[in-house]
């Protein structure tokens, strides 16, 4: 007895071109959303770099690059771009220095040491840390943490650097954390097995193996925080004040690339005048000093990132 | 059955009493008795989940790492028991080496995966000397002496397992471990792995897992057969059903259940 089906190929009539159709109408939505994030990128890069070339037809980049004034909205304007670099750079500082130790440590462990019960708890906690709004960040560092510290740092001005690094650093120390504890999650556990096997003790497996297999991971969650601070926005311009100052003095008040833009937009700066250029002059470096940083984090993991299979 | 002629009169490098490992509340191997003799090699075979990994990996405390699981029993080692409090388990697997099924070289350069073990260890010799005479002794140093600042990773994947058996020798254990060790290889590099288990034999005992009957045959002096039993609910204990010369359990086995086995009926 034959058990196969009978082949009757009238009983099968897919309409091939409807299916075709349909295929390509999905295809072109799906490109079409993917086509306005691309649009949307190069239609802010194109400002900046048309506002920016506005600028320089008005002020010589030499002086862009050179003073040690940022007075755009003065009669007599001067337009030291590394007065606010100085002050990104100081908040920046700061924060990194709080939260590489804070988050890397919390990584290694939530990670490593943790049991099962600590983690259900400090993780959840860590991203509630993630989701509160940087307006009250920066409040936080107004109003609780710079008199905290003016308590014994009498010379620190109620707008600072200080603060406002200190609260920056603790705002993106999940940021760290959350990426680290992924990349030393990953690590496989046949390398951790091989390091044990080996007479290594937990520390010594943990810093000498688990860690540089991480390495790429670690640098690179890093460098993404070192970006967020860079254009962290509302902590720094509650925190540290408006007042553009050349120097690495964190007690005083400074005012950071981001600030400045905050400042200007706030105001009531006609468009098309020299104060409305120069936030795309500042816009446009924030872009690039990031845009550095990225291209070196991703040529970074791909020269260190190890492959497991 | 286990044949006591069989197991060599001088003193065991291991022997393992009354031997059962919990995961959580399971038992998963229960009852093992036996004597690991020195200077000899010993094959566990059996179909999977019959628990051999699973004592391999008692005998270097390897399993106090997987949180639920829980021994009973004793292990004795050069007289004491390794499950005893007084027994440090990094200070163990010192001197009991082991090398993985997978080769898992560290994402160091070729010399610094020997030095590791080495230096944390507190080795104060010469370095150098001990790389060079570690991958010597696992036969690769022809093959990575131009390159050894290169990553362990770059090597092919046998290059990788001979290197993991040149790293377990240059702590100068007692014992090696090997947990399927070949199982990853191709022909060509189980050859190799098979050849310097032979010469490795002279100077250290060697407890080898293997899914392979013909490399059990090959390269083993002894040979224990696990096989596991359903129990109701589901769960699989397994236990050593023979444990013999491995000419004997090859040829001559005392239980069905091995006979079945090595002349490819089930497993």
């Amino acid at each position: 007895m034959n058990s196969e089906p009978t082949r009757n190929d009238s009983l099968w009539q897919p309409d091939r071109q409807a299916s075709r159709t349909s295929e390509a109408i999905v295809r072109t939505i799906f490109g079409a959303f993917a086509l306005v994030s691309v649009l949307t990128t190069i239609g802010i890069v194109g400002t900046l770099i048309f506002e920016m070339f506005e600028f320089f037809q008005e002020v010589p980049f030499w002086n862009f690059l050179t003073d040690d004034q940022w007075t755009p909205l003065f009669p007599t304007a001067e337009f030291g771009i590394f007065v606010l670099i100085s002050a990104t750079a100081r908040t920046s500082t700061i924060a990194v220095a709080i939260a590489l130790p804070l988050g890397l440590f919390a990584a290694i462990f939530l990670s490593e040491y943790a049991g099962p019960k600590t983690r259900q708890i400090v993780k959840p906690l860590l991203e509630v840390l993630a989701g509160i709004p940087s307006v009250v960040f920066g409040y936080f560092a107004l109003l609780f943490v710079t008199p905290l510290l003016q308590s014994f740092i009498p010379i620190l001005q109620g707008f600072n650097a200080l603060s406002a690094g200190l609260v920056l650093g603790i705002s993106i120390t999940p940021l760290v954390a959350s990426l680290s504890e992924d990349a030393i999650f990953a690590v496989p556990r046949s390398l951790r097995d091989g390091a044990y096997a080996l007479g290594a003790t937990k520390r010594e497996a943990i810093v000498s193996v688990v860690l540089p297999a991480a390495l790429s991971g670690i640098v690179s969650s890093i460098i993404l925080a070192v970006s967020r601070a860079i254009g962290e926005t509302m902590i720094v311009t509650l925190a540290a004040g408006q007042n553009p100052s050349l120097g690495l003095n964190p007690f005083v008040p400074i005012m950071t690339m981001t600030a400045f833009i905050v400042q200007v937009s706030l105001g009531d700066t006609p468009a098309g005048s020299l104060a409305y250029k120069t936030i795309f002059a500042v816009g446009m470096t924030l872009f690039l000093l990031t845009l550095v940083l990225n291209i070196f984090s991703f040529w970074f993991v791909r020269r260190f990132r190890e492959k497991y299979d | 059955m286990v044949n006591e002629s069989a197991q060599i009169a001088t003193e065991p490098a291991l022997r393992a009493e009354n031997l059962n490992v919990y995961y959580g509340s399971t038992l998963a191997v229960r009852e093992v008795n036996l004597k690991i003799p020195k200077n000899k090699v010993v094959a566990f075979i059996g179909p999977s989940g019959c628990g051999k990994s699973t004592v391999l990996r008692c005998f270097n405390r390897m399993n106090d790492l997987i949180p639920t699981a829980r021994v009973t029993g004793t292990i004795s080692f050069q007289g004491t028991n390794l499950y005893a409090p007084s027994v440090d388990p990094v200070e163990l697997r010192r001197r009991i080496g082991m090398v993985f099924q997978k080769p898992n070289p560290f994402p160091k350069s070729i010399y610094n995966n020997i030095a590791f073990g080495a230096r944390i260890n507190g080795y104060k010799g010469d370095m150098d000397e001990l790389v060079e005479m570690s991958l010597r002794r696992a036969a690769i140093w022809d093959e990575v002496k131009d390159k050894l600042q290169e990553s362990g990773l770059a090597l092919s994947g046998g290059q990788q397992q001979r290197l993991c058996i040149a790293r377990a020798i240059a702590i100068a254990p007692e014992i090696i471990l090997m947990d399927e060790p070949c199982s990853a290889l191709d022909p060509i590099s189980t050859l190799k792995v098979e050849e310097l288990i032979h010469e490795l034999k002279q100077q250290y005992t060697i407890v080898i897992v293997t899914h392979n009957m013909q490399q059990a045959s090959r390269v083993s002096d002894l040979t224990a057969f696990y096989n596991a039993e359903a129990l109701e609910g589901g769960s699989k204990v397994g236990y050593l059903v023979e444990y013999d010369r491995t000419t004997s359990i090859f040829h001559n086995p005392a239980e069905k259940a091995t006979q079945d086995y090595v002349s490819g009926r089930f497993g």
